[in-house]
């Protein structure tokens, strides 16, 4: 058993239109000093995923069913004041925005410390004192100086930094980053995505990172997850995922992703279509409706849906189409066109 | 602020009445009485200075307010020490200290309704905003719509009748002991109106708060904090209603200003000597110098209490401090 080990989860909302399957049967798991990178779209589930491991969905109107295990600790069944003490704790996450994900009214030293002091019963200078050495951590110049700051007096890259420290005040043993970079410019996305990599390899600890854009998870994670209407639709090493991706909508995230290598003239392509609604998942193949290749299934894509089969070496793959007929695809009609190497 | 106040109130007071015709003679026929002649009419106006430009008058009664006045009335001069608000048409008393032997009562009311519909309001709209949809929601909000609705004299009327002659329990209005002689007292005989006031006011506060935790809940920031592994206590206090309070402080601002400057309909229904009691017996009298001084201490109280909750906005919201 990994570290997280999430076996069968399944969040619903019930809502006046119907049923919302947000996450609907997802399985994965990650090891302490691997990161697991989540793909998708929005509304694929992505983010209610990452709340629903830190039990932030209970006592809220969401059904929640499956196993959460934590270091062999299930977390679904547990109270929720014991997920609570292990939040912040054991598991941490990183939001997206981080001027609205930090509170307006507090310095920023004040949320560092009130985060460290939630877990650890230390004065308030010695949880002062850490806060400095975090924000240090984190690469914030003069740290002792900034530390009474509040959010709205720093750039969204310190900004991004402080979240970062705030989320790793307790060494937690599981990170998980919800579009981490999405909210900075491109220059700070990569000083962000550095920092990250080395804190994980500081602390050793497992990270999920989620995001939309393929880029992010290339320079960070060993596996990836391809979400789409919230079921994993392929998963697999990122080697798997760039050098030999199975999905059509794979193909399609990997064809939709801005590259420097390839001429600036060339148009990107997008995947024809919009998400599906979570309420009305399409019958069959929930990708069906934007799938250029659903026609060569006989009809089983609009019907019945794909059961997630591995292939080789814990690749997994959601598709219809036989594995023969998915490779030849991706060599002659979609590798050609994206110019992998 | 203040300054463009006294010009306003010693302009419709003094100034035009003149303007509308009446004479130096008929502003002071007002302090004089019936019996009076002609010539002793004249005689006062000459010593009120009514005949003087306008100006002048102004400059005089300011100068009055802060350094006193005095009156010469021909067999000596009389003192009427800072701040002079001049002479009651009506007793001929000065204006002052009866607005300071008032101030007590209104204050008193003022300050205990506050706390009450404060603590009330705003955790009945808390527990409203958490809750969204229940039974508690909708009963707070439908008392609070009743209690926004329903006018104080209706409710003080009937609290009159329910609770003091009813069931006897509280004194039946005009019972007024000051807090120095016996707080018991004070408290027990303030209790009735402070409950009727807040009522009207808290349903405003709950409306208010329920609105803005309702927003503020669903702030990223509050699942930060949910994240961290705050309590939810916590998370609901300190980070949600902390974000919240900026309106509701606008609004207490404003409400106790006015409050302080007379609770008319508080104090006339429960018969107490406040100031809101004192002003209607002025406007009622046509005591002009009564009435100006309550004018003006109200719209002082007002004036405090906005700067007041200026300078709060910076403590509540550090992005004010910056500006």
């Amino acid at each position: 058993m990994s570290f997280l080990d999430v076996k069968d989860l399944k969040i619903h909302f019930p809502t006046d239109d119907g049923l919302v399957k947000s996450v609907d049967g997802l399985s994965f798991g990650v090891e302490r000093g691997k990161t697991l990178g989540i793909v998708g779209e929005s509304g694929s589930g992505k983010s209610v995923t990452s709340l629903g491991v830190l039990g932030l969905h209970k006592g809220g109107r969401a059904r929640i069913s499956g196993e959460i295990w934590l270091d062999g600790e299930e977390l679904n069944g547990a109270s929720a004041e014991h997920v609570r003490r292990l939040r912040g704790k054991k598991m941490a996450m990183i939001f997206q925005d981080p001027l609205s994900s930090m509170h307006p009214y507090y310095t920023v030293g004040h949320q560092i410390m009130e985060a460290y002091r939630i877990h650890n019963d230390v004065s308030k200078q010695v949880a002062r004192k850490h806060a400095i050495d975090m924000l240090g951590r984190v690469g914030i110049p003069e740290p002792a100086g900034r530390v009474d700051s509040y959010p709205h007096e720093f750039s969204g890259g310190m900004r991004q930094r402080a979240m970062i420290a705030m989320a790793l005040s307790c060494d937690p043993e599981l990170l998980i980053a919800d579009e981490p970079t999405t909210a900075l410019d491109v220059t700070v996305q990569a000083q962000i995505l550095d920092l990250m990599r080395d804190l994980q390899r500081e602390f050793n600890s497992a990270l999920i990172v989620i995001t939309h854009d393929l880029g992010v998870v290339a320079e960070l994670s060993d596996d990836i997850l391809v979400m789409y209407g919230g079921k994993c639709v392929e998963y697999g090493s990122a080697d798997d995922i760039f050098y030999r991706p199975e999905h059509p909508y794979t193909w399609g995230l990997l064809g939709s992703m801005p590259r420097l290598d390839r001429e600036p003239t060339e148009r990107l392509l997008p995947i024809k279509g919009s998400p599906p609604s979570l309420i009305n998942v399409p019958q069959g193949c929930a990708f069906h409706p934007r799938c250029p290749y659903a026609e060569r299934t006989g009809g089983k894509a609009l019907t019945e849906v794909p059961a997630l089969a591995e292939t080789e070496g814990g690749h997994l793959v959601r598709c219809h189409m036989s594995r023969s007929e998915r490779q030849g695809l991706w060599e002659n009609e979609i590798k050609p066109v994206l110019e992998i190497q | 602020m203040l300054i463009v106040i006294s010009m306003v109130t010693f302009g419709i007071f003094f100034v035009v009445p003149q303007w509308a015709g009446a004479t130096p003679e008929a502003l002071a026929s007002r302090y004089v009485g019936r019996a009076a002649t002609p010539e002793t009419v004249h005689l006062v106006a000459e010593r009120l200075g009514f005949n003087d430009p306008v100006v002048v008058q102004y400059g005089r009664f300011v100068k009055g307010l802060f350094t006193g006045a005095e009156y010469d009335y021909g067999a000596g001069v009389e003192q009427c020490p800072a701040p002079c608000f001049g002479y009651s048409f009506i007793s001929g008393q000065p204006v002052w200290p009866d607005l300071v032997d008032r101030l007590p009562v209104t204050f008193s009311l003022a300050v205990g309704a506050a706390i009450i519909w404060v603590l009330a309001g705003v955790s009945v709209g808390v527990i409203s905003a958490l809750r969204r949809g229940s039974f508690f929601d909708r009963l707070s909000m439908g008392t609070a719509l009743a209690g926004v609705s329903l006018p104080i004299f209706f409710t003080g009327m009937i609290s009159l009748v329910v609770f003091s002659y009813g069931l006897g329990w509280t004194p039946p209005g005009g019972a007024w002991t000051d807090f120095t002689v016996n707080p018991a007292q004070w408290a027990f005989n303030l209790l009735l109106p402070w409950i009727t006031l807040a009522f009207l006011f808290a349903a405003g506060y709950a409306r208010l708060t329920r609105a803005g935790m309702l927003e503020t809940m669903g702030e990223d920031y509050i699942r930060t904090a949910r994240a961290k592994g705050l309590r939810e206590g916590k998370v609901v206090v300190k980070h949600g209603l902390r974000a919240a309070l900026t309106p509701i402080l606008t609004l207490f601002g404003i409400d106790f200003g006015l409050l302080i400057g007379g609770a008319v309909l508080t104090e006339t229904t429960y018969t107490l000597p406040g100031l809101g009691q004192f002003a209607i017996l002025a406007i009622r009298n046509q005591d002009l110098p009564q009435v100006m001084g309550v004018v003006l201490v109200a719209a002082g109280f007002v004036v405090v209490a906005s700067l007041i909750v200026d300078l709060l906005y910076a403590v509540v919201d550090p992005r004010v401090r910056l500006s």
